[in-house]
């Protein structure tokens, strides 16, 4: 079947689009973008009217954790995929602490095969650089590769060994794919549970300082020098992060780097009092540290935003602030808090777009992110201006551990539409 | 005066003139303590639960003592005992206890923030009695009360708190027990465990003894916390009490009539000199009387409180 999705305001950054158009989708590929299309009579056409909307490429989220294998309880594949679709996001690239790990063929084939038969979205998984990540051997990244591993990545679990991350830069190397760093030294991190600072001091939590981000990304700045290979920093939280990011970048080095919505939303002070739902790593740092990262998504030190998306149960949230697990939900509230962005002056709509679509696409090259002719036709209609107030009860994801519950936010998304198909439709 | 809590969980969170009520309510209730008869009805009918899962003896057995001058009836629920062990979570742990017809919950616990969960999730009266290194309101109330019943105002003093300052949940309900009511704070100790955030709740940092007790009225000396791995952030026992050590050579930097204070245990010969803990200038056991004034005084605001 046809679909035209009509009227919209069509922004494609990856094309350099940015009008009032329609699109014309056939056999799940993108056909046609232009005004007053003329489609021979008798095909049977779904027609979408997308007044007052914006019609972008499907979002790309390149950090997501979908638990399935071995976590079933916070999120499966097939649920994390529906929220994905409700949050606009078309391809979601998950990370590999899973349980088992993704470590190996076997377990990337798993994930692909539930992502086919259950899931509504594009899913495209994340190797891990060392079995069972405890940073002690290389895992069968080749073997992951040909599976279909998008990226390796220690996610959650550092490679403390320098020596082994300079191994694991080379080998990884010549496939082409990007080594997807979480920046922590655990050392430095020690038991800390937020951020070290004036807030941690007076609830008396232990802290997790912003050198043990810091420290990591230089070093692994140091060793992508010396090997070539391309890194990717995940959820950069810190204003030193960003800085030594842009340093590096200056000096050609080849590095790309992502900011989670709540970094750049919330400071430490959502902590108060023990909200275990302001409880993730990195954590959330000082307003200083906030404005660094407007400040580098705004210059393009960081190229992409992700969502972290770390779904976990109400009962394993509801305990002590230093037995809560880390993380939050994100899919469903990412797009509403990125158009604060927008909002705010930070970027414009296009270069918002573009942060959300054709550049982490670009940095995992999963070839999604863009409406070109002959494409996968994965759209995504919202409306910016739509306002409604977040309730994580309505969440289609398992987890419903998100801070922003109860906010009114703007940015509302319609239609989800993955290879021609409408996955999602706001009722 | 008003008190309009149905909690206390921490000093930070109170404001001076609910301070000033809680030190005044605790004047009356330390006149129960010099009767023949030390018992009082005001809590006759109410449950009062102990919940201490964390080690303690001195605090619970001061909360037992003003729970039962005050005619509660009062439940012992520690570690050793509980279903925590079991695995059961804090938060149906009390929600048991609250079935069970508890109207009080006092809760010692190793985990900063543990009767913030309870309070969100429970209709009882929540009392901190300790929570890992964030506060212990009760003991910076009696060290307030000691020292206003000596000096007779808090205002102008100079106040200096010495030791593992970072780990402290008593350094750190001293810091805005008396910051709130006026005096100026101090703190001393080794670099790492005097972190430079605290200057930023008002007090002063220094890193010499000597020095930091220069016109000092009051002298709080933490306990070295073996049990929290205070051992981590300096080199040993021996080094710290040569540098950090109270003795009666030292003091002699400080105001005449300086008062020390110590929450106990003592560790003697570490934090300070069996000379010193036997000097006149050392309020120790006073503390321990008025704790359980203190006490009763907020299980009695509590309990009269309005929900808030």
């Amino acid at each position: 079947m046809s679909l035209i999705i009509k009227n919209g305001r069509v922004i494609d950054p990856s094309q350099g689009i940015d009008k009032i158009t329609d699109i014309y989708i056939e056999k799940g590929k993108i056909a046609k973008i232009s005004k007053n299309l003329k489609i021979a009579s008798g095909k049977k056409i779904k027609t979408i009217d997308a007044r007052n909307m914006i019609v972008s490429p499907g979002l790309v989220d390149i950090h997501v954790h979908l638990r399935e294998p071995g976590y079933e309880y916070k999120e499966t594949i097939k649920t994390g995929c529906m929220s994905a679709a409700a949050g606009g996001f078309t391809s979601i690239v998950c990370m590999p602490n899973t349980n088992p790990i993704n470590d190996n063929a076997s377990v990337t084939e798993y994930i692909l095969l539930k992502a086919r038969t259950e899931g509504i979205v594009n899913v495209f998984p994340i190797g891990a650089i060392t079995k069972e990540e405890k940073g002690e051997a290389l895992a069968d990244i080749g073997e992951m590769y040909e599976a279909g591993c998008v990226g390796i990545s220690d996610d959650g679990m550092p490679v403390t060994n320098s020596n082994l991350m300079r191994r694991a830069m080379e080998y990884v190397r010549p496939f082409g794919i990007p080594l997807i760093i979480h920046a922590e030294d655990k050392y430095l991190s020690s038991d800390g549970v937020m951020n070290e600072g004036i807030v941690s001091t007076k609830l008396g939590l232990k802290g997790i300082p912003g050198a043990s981000e810091e420290v990591m990304i230089a070093r692994d700045i140091i060793l992508s020098e010396i090997t070539g290979t391309p890194i990717h920093i995940c959820h950069v939280s810190t204003a030193g992060s960003v800085r030594l990011i842009r340093d590096a970048k200056k000096r050609g080095v080849h590095i790309t780097a992502e900011a989670a919505p709540h970094h750049f939303t919330l400071s430490d002070e959502a902590v108060f009092d023990y909200n275990t739902n302001a409880k993730m790593n990195p954590p959330l740092r000082t307003q200083k540290d906030v404005e660094a990262i407007l400040e580098g998504l705004k210059d393009d030190t960081i190229d992409a935003i992700a969502t972290d998306h770390a779904p976990h149960s109400q009962d394993e949230k509801n305990v002590e602030f230093d037995l809560a697990p880390f993380g939050i939900v994100g899919l469903e509230t990412a797009l509403p808090l990125s158009l604060k962005l927008v909002e705010n002056g930070i970027l414009d709509m296009s270069e918002l777009i573009k942060k959300l679509t054709i550049k982490p696409s670009q940095i995992v090259n999963i070839g999604r992110g863009t409406l070109k002719s002959g494409t996968p036709a994965d759209i995504t209609v919202f409306d910016p201006n739509e306002e409604y107030e977040v309730n994580s009860n309505e969440f289609l994801s398992k987890g419903k551990n998100t801070p922003f519950s109860g906010w009114k936010l703007k940015g509302v998304v319609h239609k989800t539409i993955v290879s021609g198909k409408v996955v999602y439709s706001k009722n | 005066m008003a008190f309009n809590r149905k909690n206390i969980l921490s000093l930070n969170e109170l404001t001076s003139d609910e301070i000033e009520t809680i030190l005044d309510t605790a004047e009356s209730m330390k006149e129960v303590s010099t009767r023949d008869v030390k018992k009082v009805p005001a809590l006759k009918g109410v449950t009062v639960v102990n919940l201490f899962l964390e080690p303690s003896t001195r605090t619970r057995s001061s909360f037992e003592i003003a729970e039962k001058r005050l005619s509660a009836d009062v439940l012992n629920f520690s570690t050793s005992q509980s279903s925590i062990v079991k695995g059961e979570s804090l938060v149906d742990t009390a929600k048991n206890l609250e079935a069970m017809g508890a109207s009080i919950i006092v809760i010692r616990h190793s985990m900063s923030g543990a009767p913030f969960v309870l309070a969100r999730e429970i209709n009882a009266s929540i009392i901190n009695a300790g929570d890992g290194a964030h506060e212990h309101p009760s003991q910076a109330l009696l060290d307030l009360f000691t020292i206003k019943q000596i000096k007779g105002a808090i205002r102008g003093l100079n106040v200096l708190i010495v030791g593992d300052i970072l780990n402290s949940r008593v350094a750190r309900s001293d810091i805005f027990g008396f910051l709130k009511l006026g005096a100026n704070v101090r703190i001393v100790g080794p670099g790492s465990i005097v972190p430079d955030y605290f200057k930023d709740l008002g007090v002063e940092i220094y890193y010499s003894l000597e020095e930091s007790l220069k016109n000092v009225d009051v002298v709080i000396m933490l306990r070295v916390q073996t049990e929290r791995k205070s051992l981590e952030f300096f080199p040993s026992l021996r080094e710290y009490s040569k540098f950090y050590g109270l003795n009666k050579e030292v003091l002699k930097n400080a105001n005449d009539n300086v008062t020390v204070m110590h929450p106990g245990p003592i560790n003697r010969g570490v934090e300070l000199t069996s000379e010193i803990a036997n000097d006149p200038k050392s309020v120790i056991l006073e503390q321990v009387s008025n704790g359980i004034a203190v006490r009763m005084a907020m299980l009695y605001l509590v309990s009269s409180g309005e929900k808030k």
